[in-house]
């Protein structure tokens, strides 16, 4: 067992300078075989390990990661955490996740700085109204708590908001007061140094590229370390789903493409909450460093580049500067893109695949950082029982087939 | 301390004094100066606070790497946060104020962060503060919110306004020192299209510092000579104050020009942002010089070696009395040799180096300066300004030898070429071990398009160092750029350069009580300690190092700091530096506004809203507008003091009773034509539309390919190939772009041409039992009798004075004329039609009242009876789905298992037991909860509203099997707790004969 993370341990290191941290997560070489491989080292593959291990008793588990863990979107993502989505699948699934986030420090012994804050989404048409009441509707028979607040209860929670802009006023807002935000790394690392605490191997700069199967039924993976057996294969690994489950003979519906992020530079706290303004398409909240985070669309088109372009930038810029005029004087200090996972209902697959032993947990899209402790783990138990439990049940990859989407952006133009 | 000196300074001019103001303190500077060397010259060293342990700063570098020299800007519209003092040019009445403490600069609360700083290492928040939870919302997160942040937040609009440009050339330099200017020269001779930008005022970068000799002329000479040739030539145009903020895909480069920072608030454009297309970037960025890494390095005083000799020589500023200069380079040894010819102390140069003996060195020893080799510095003592530094052996532990009292450190660690841009969209880098630099490697640019590499990297950017090295590199990639063969350029001479050492900490062997104190990032407080911590841990990717650390987050983003502490993670981990690699380089180069990425499109400009002919008279007369897509319509005409809600209720019950009239300009038209026409609609409609005679309408419905209902609206046959598409107001693009996006990728080969003729009508619905009446008043001799123009025919005519064409629809249920006039004509035909229409009643409608009577009528809505998940079976209209068609968008999907389970919630009318209205988004529940523990629904409510109608709350819904149970109570719940009984009825609640539309 590790050594526990506490005010008093860093006192008592202080006092040897900190020469006597242990490893976050220990860096092992591959074994033979698993009883069960996680593919990808981000945020929902770490988590689905962690609960393997914490719900079902399953630790013999390797995490593979062909770069350094956390680095894909999980550690490029604008942090934003809601709840109040419309369909019910969807709701538990968030829901569950918002509510383990809450106590995910504690869990972990790692502070993740989960801050719930308050997150609002600004109704700017008469169809957005309408939109958002609904949701409220179905969010209060879900059990997730949320409600629709006037614009001047807006303006008193955001004070920098410019409530009548000349077109788009803010006609009200759908509140969820215990959203809000986390520390996108902490998450990784956090996870990660608790898998690894139980015995798990986490191993970095190991890039699956090639599945066997035996009779229908998953054998191991080849990796850039070598070939590894395992009983069951979970591939978490967001943009790289298609490439992956291709490796394993099966095709799935996903296009990636890059979303685009910027900060400020850090000022003092100025905003206390995280405003999504889905009618001009721009979100922004305020890190815990100052800097104002912000993100619009997508890229019209797919790739595979993690690199900022500059259209979607200037378009979210502009939107932003309308809703919060004071930013024209702050400056953009760094830009980026993420390669987003995107369904063909923007919501995610958390499901059975046409071979044995492998799952498949992908299609995130723009909005999955919110889901990584519930999407962990519905995928644990999805992994561990071989069929999926009721937060999974709805995300099988053969709704696509069926036609039984579950639409999230029915309420809302952007879901992240 | 620091001041003016009496001589030198080649930017100022003494004649033209500036008045400025520091925290209050009214302050001179002159023409020329920065903010950071006219704070230098009135002994202001001290100019911030650091971000983590709010540490005293000072400043450190002379241009864009500055770190610490950030401060608050203007005041009132005109204020900004975290401006670099050494790239902010005085103006007179200038306003600053440093950043980061509390109460004052000098008297900084948060200090006590530093005397903690033992208990706050890297990291410290990930493994504190986790108990008790609620602690975490209320009191630790506040507490470190509020320290962190640099300058205060802007409370005003911005005042300013700004512009974007676009320029298309073959070559593109960016950087106007000597090797720019040399690139841009060669490729202006060569007769191709160059821009050449400068992020400074001034042309030929450090050269002039240091004047080598370029083709027998001084380097100011040179300099002027060349800018002077590429003025005169046609193809080339030169700007400065004009930064290459980003590289991106396809040759393009985000420019950033600023316009009146240097003169302080003016009309006009502040900055201007420029999207560049170039065939060839040349980066002629240059390179950044290195801090080193010695215990107290962070004390205001120390600076870099090459920032302090310019601040000596372009703005005649000491930044001190006695400056020891610490090196691991010859470079280091101009600043020795300029300060002591200015007159200046240079009680000696510290060289790590065992043994150094190149021609610099000699001048400097000749000069009478003190060089200790193999030497380092222990520690540099002073609090809020060094007082002295001691010395150790490089090579130990850092056992003090001796302490010289001193007032600056000139620190250089070597340089670093500035590779960002050619980092930017993929440019990769390559490890020089002599010079310990990354730099662009030639094999692997940024490629385009073509799969060549469209991003050249020149001179000192490109790791040549040495001025005549730079030059002939520089020269060259204009050649390359440009597309011909290489030939000589200009040659220079410089004094010979011995090699440096790379030295990442002094001395080597320091102990962890002094690499406590060695800082790496100033601005985010990152030691040498702090990232063997992470490395220690296992935080062993670069990346990982970084945001663990936070080293290079800041907002200089690392330009001082990442090579020297990628150094020494990778001595930590035992890894050479090019295996452990760099951070990923991001735009912008340096931060740029906001406001200038907006650009023009602001308030009025942003999104400009779309009017019809007739949308003053709208404002003129009492609408009040809501925004659909683009355009404002109005929701409902006010009249004298009335409520909202009564304005709707009189707009409905006057149009049922008499007659209204709906500004319905805003509905997508789309002329549909060619021979494929009717085969291409067959294939977009559910319906069959190619057997549509000429002169008729018929409703139709799109549907995506996954078979969800997507648009509605009425098709009239024109002539033999041509048809007009009615969308609804949101869709009308996007319908059009649908059309297009069929057309130009799938089927190509067929005949059809899409055009959207939207604004090109004016369309008012003439509605209501007296519709025809007043129409017929108008005159014109157009046959409106049912007779004639029956349901669902239009008909081309006059009416009035107007030309006019005319549609038997109906969106309402009333007897109804849709009248399209041309969009000029528009504004008078809305008139003509008011004041015939006064002894008939007739008053304008908005579009709640349009809706209010859809729903009566049991029609519905895009947006409102669909979501993106409603197919047409849904809504009852199957019938509207041509059963003879092979195929059409969506059909594959409408067979799918789950569309076609009998169980799906379909349209029904819901009436209200108690006649209240069920709340908007209302759901249905049934009995018991789902394995989520969420209460189980059988429906929901899709249109509801107060009817003036028939005076009671109607609404249509989407119920389990709803048809089939006509007659039976389900329940809404509504928000507050309590809940609403409604019975499912038919939609249709009016005119369910439809006598009235077809009359
Ligand atoms: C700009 C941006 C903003 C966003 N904002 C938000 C937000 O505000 N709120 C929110 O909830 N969500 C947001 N998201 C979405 C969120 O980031 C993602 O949905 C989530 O992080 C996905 O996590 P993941 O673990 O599935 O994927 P990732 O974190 O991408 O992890 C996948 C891992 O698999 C690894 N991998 C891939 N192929 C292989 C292979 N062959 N072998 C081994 N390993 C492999 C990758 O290296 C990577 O580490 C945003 C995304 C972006 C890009």
């Amino acid at each position: 067992m590790k050594k526990r993370y506490s005010v008093f341990a860093i006192a008592k290191e202080a006092a040897r300078h900190h020469l006597g941290w242990e490893r976050a997560w220990a860096a092992p070489s591959p074994k033979p075989k698993y009883d069960a491989i996680i593919v990808g080292a981000g945020g929902h593959g770490l988590a689905t390990a962690y609960y393997l291990g914490k719900n079902h008793g399953l630790r013999n588990v390797a995490i593979l990661e062909k770069g350094w863990l956390g680095g894909g979107n999980t550690g490029r993502n604008t942090t934003i955490i809601r709840s109040n989505y419309l369909q019910d699948p969807s709701a538990a699934i968030y829901e569950k996740s918002r509510s383990l986030y809450e106590t995910l420090s504690q869990d972990l012994n790692y502070n993740i700085m989960f801050s719930p804050r308050g997150v609002i989404m600004l109704a700017q048409t008469q169809a957005e109204i309408r939109g958002y009441q609904r949701t409220a509707h179905a969010n209060a028979l879900q059990g997730v708590k949320t409600e629709w607040i006037e614009p001047r209860r807006v303006k008193e929670l955001c004070p920098i908001i410019n409530l009548d802009g000349p077109r788009y006023p803010v006609l009200g807002g759908l509140y969820q007061a215990r959203g809000g935000t986390a520390r996108h790394d902490a998450v990784a690392w956090g996870y990660a140094r608790a898998c690894s605490d139980m015995g798990m191997d986490i191993i970095q700069q190991c890039e699956v590229t090639g599945v066997s199967t035996e009779a229908g039924k998953v054998t191991g993976v080849t990796t850039t370390k070598g070939d590894i057996a395992c009983d069951k294969l979970g591939i978490v690994v967001a943009g790289h789903s298609s490439a992956l489950a291709d490796m394993a003979g099966f095709r799935l519906p996903i296009e990636s493409v890059a979303l685009q992020a910027l900060v400020s530079e850090p000022i003092k706290p100025a905003m206390d909450v995280v405003i999504m303004a889905n009618t001009v398409h721009g979100y922004m909240s305020q890190s815990d460093k100052g800097e104002m985070v912000i993100g619009g669309g997508t890229d019209g088109f797919n790739n595979y580049t993690q690199r900022g372009s500059f259209h979607h930038i200037e378009e979210t810029v502009r939107a932003l500067v309308e809703t919060f005029p004071m930013i024209s004087r702050l400056k953009m200090l760094r830009q980026w893109g993420g390669i987003v996972d995107m369904t063909g209902d923007r919501s995610p697959i958390i499901s059975k695949t046409p071979v044995g032993g492998i799952f498949v947990n992908c299609g995130w899209g723009t909005g999955g950082f919110k889901a990584i402790p519930g999407s962990g783990w519905a995928m644990a138990e999805l992994m561990a029982k071989g069929e999926p439990g009721p937060l999974a049940a709805e995300f099988t990859v053969d709704r696509f087939k069926v036609g039984k989407f579950i639409d999230e952006s029915v309420a809302a133009g952007v879901a992240h | 301390m620091s001041t003016r000196l009496a001589t030198g300074g080649r930017f100022i001019d003494r004649s033209q004094p500036r008045a400025f103001s520091f925290n209050g303190k009214r302050l001179r500077g002159y023409a020329g100066d920065t903010l950071a060397s006219a704070l230098l010259a009135n002994d202001q060293m001290l100019v911030g606070r650091s971000f983590k342990y709010h540490r005293p700063r000072g400043v450190v570098a002379a241009g864009a790497e500055e770190p610490n020299g950030l401060v608050n800007l203007g005041k009132g519209q005109h204020f900004e946060p975290n401006q670099r003092v050494t790239t902010t040019e005085l103006f007179d009445g200038l306003e600053a104020e440093s950043q980061n403490h509390w109460p004052s600069l000098e008297f900084d609360v948060g200090a006590v962060n530093a005397r903690l700083s033992r208990f706050l290492p890297a990291g410290f928040y990930y493994k504190m503060f986790i108990h008790p939870r609620s602690f975490w919302k209320h009191i630790y997160e506040p507490f470190i919110r509020a320290s962190a942040g640099l300058g205060k937040a802007p409370k005003s609009r911005d005042a300013d306004t700004y512009e974007h440009f676009h320029a298309h050339v073959d070559v593109l330099v960016i950087g106007g020192g000597i090797s720019g200017l040399a690139a841009a020269l060669a490729a202006g001779r060569a007769g191709v299209r160059v821009l050449l930008i400068e992020q400074t005022a001034h042309w030929g970068g450090r050269a002039p510092v240091d004047d080598p000799q370029i083709n027998g002329l001084g380097a100011e000479e040179w300099i002027n000579s060349t800018l002077q040739a590429l003025e005169e030539m046609p193809n080339v145009q030169i700007r400065t104050r004009m930064m290459g903020a980003g590289v991106y895909d396809h040759g393009s480069v985000l420019c950033y020009e600023q316009l009146t920072d240097h003169i302080g608030p003016k009309d006009g454009p502040r900055h201007r942002l420029w999207q560049v297309r170039a065939d060839r970037v040349i980066t002629a960025t240059g390179a950044i010089e290195r801090p080193l890494s010695f215990a107290g390095n962070d004390v205001p005083g120390v600076m870099l070696a090459a920032a302090l000799r310019d601040f000596v020589v372009n703005f005649g500023v000491s930044v001190g009395d006695r400056t020891v200069v610490v090196t691991n380079n010859d470079d280091a040894y101009r600043t020795a040799i300029v300060l002591k010819t200015a007159g200046l102390d240079v009680p000696c140069i510290v060289d790590a180096r065992p043994a150094p003996t190149g021609e610099l060195v000699a001048e400097a020893r000749a000069l009478g300066i003190r060089v200790e080799a193999g030497k380092g510095i222990a520690k540099v003592k002073g609090g809020k300004r060094v007082t002295a530094v001691a010395l150790c052996a490089q090579a130990g532990e850092g056992a003090v030898l001796e302490e010289i009292p001193c007032d600056a450190v000139a620190m250089s660690g070597g340089w670093s070429p500035v590779v960002h841009l050619w980092s930017h969209c993929g440019g990769k880098l390559t490890w020089d071990e002599a010079g310990a630099m990354f730099r662009p490697d030639p094999d692997r640019p940024p490629t385009g398009a073509d799969g060549e590499g469209f991003v050249l990297a020149a001179g000192t950017a490109n790791g040549f160092l040495a001025t005549s090295e730079a030059l002939a590199d520089a020269y060259a990639a204009g050649q390359i750029a440009a597309g011909i063969k290489k030939g000589k350029g200009p040659s220079a001479l410089a004094p010979a350069e011995e090699p440096m050492a790379p030295v990442w900490m002094m001395p080597q062997g320091a102990a962890i009580s002094l690499r406590e104190k060695m800082w790496l990032d100033y601005q985010n407080d990152v030691k040498v300690s702090d990232v063997q911590l992470a490395a220690r841990e296992g935080y062993e990717s670069v990346e990982h190092t970084k945001r663990y650390t936070t080293l290079g987050m800041a907002t200089d983003q690392g330009k001082l700091s990442n090579i020297n502490g990628l150094a020494i993670l990778s001595d930590s981990l035992g890894r050479p530096i090019p295996s452990v690699g760099t951070t990923t380089f991001r735009p912008p180069y340096t931060p740029i506004s906001m406001g200038a990425i907006a650009g023009a499109a602001r308030d009025g400009l942003f999104q400009p809203i779309r009017k019809t002919p007739m949308h003053g008279w709208h404002e003129a007369n009492g609408a009040e507008f809501e925004p659909v897509g683009q355009w404002r319509r109005p929701y409902a005409f006010r009249r004298n003091g009335e409520s909202t809600e009564a304005a709707v209720h009189r707009e409905v019950k006057n149009t049922r009773d008499a007659v209204g009239l709906l500004d319905a300009s805003t509905l997508g038209k789309l002329i549909v034509k060619g021979p494929d026409a009717g085969k291409f609609l067959d294939m977009l409609y559910t319906n069959m539309m190619s057997t549509l005679p000429v002169g008729k309408c018929r409703y139709g419905l799109m549907c995506s390919e996954n078979g969800f209902l997507s648009d509605d609206g009425v098709v009239a046959r024109i002539d033999e190939d041509t048809w007009l598409c009615h969308t609804t107001t949101g869709g009308a693009d996007r319908i059009h772009a649908w059309m297009e996006d069929w057309l130009q990728c799938e089927w190509w080969n067929w005949k059809v041409y899409v055009a959207n003729v939207t604004e090109q009508y004016a369309q008012v619905a003439v509605v209501g039992p007296k519709a025809r009446m007043l129409l017929e008043k108008l005159g014109g001799g157009m046959d409106l009798s049912k007779e004639a123009l029956p349901f669902m025919q239009w008909a081309d005519g006059r009416i009035g004075d107007f030309d006019a064409r005319v549609y038997r629809i109906s969106f309402s249920g009333e007897l109804s004329y849709e009248v399209a006039v041309p969009a000029g004509q528009g504004l008078a035909f809305w008139e003509a039609l008011l004041a015939a229409g006064e002894e008939f009643g007739v008053m304008p409608y908005g579009t709640e009242a349009l809706h209010i009577m859809r729903a009566e009528k049991g029609f519905i809505m895009i947006g409102d009876e669909t979501d993106g998940t409603i197919i047409p079976q849904d809504l009852g209209l199957s019938w509207a789905i041509s059963k003879k068609k092979d195929d059409y968008l969506g059909k594959r999907a409408h067979q799918r298992p789950h569309m076609t389970d009998p169980n799906r919630w379909k349209l029904v009318g819901l009436e209200t037991t108690d006649g209240s209205v069920i709340p908007d988004g209302a759901y249905a529940v049934s009995e018991g909860v789902n394995d989520n523990g969420q209460r189980n629904t059988q429906g929901r409510v899709t249109s509801t509203y107060m009817s003036p109608t028939l005076g009671r709350g109607i609404a249509m819904g989407l119920i389990l099997n709803g048809p089939d149970r006509m007659g039976e109570l389900v329940e809404f719940p509504k928000i507050d707790g309590t809940s609403v009984t409604a019975k499912i009825v038919s939609p249709v609640f009016y005119d369910p004969e439809g006598e009235k539309q077809n009359g």
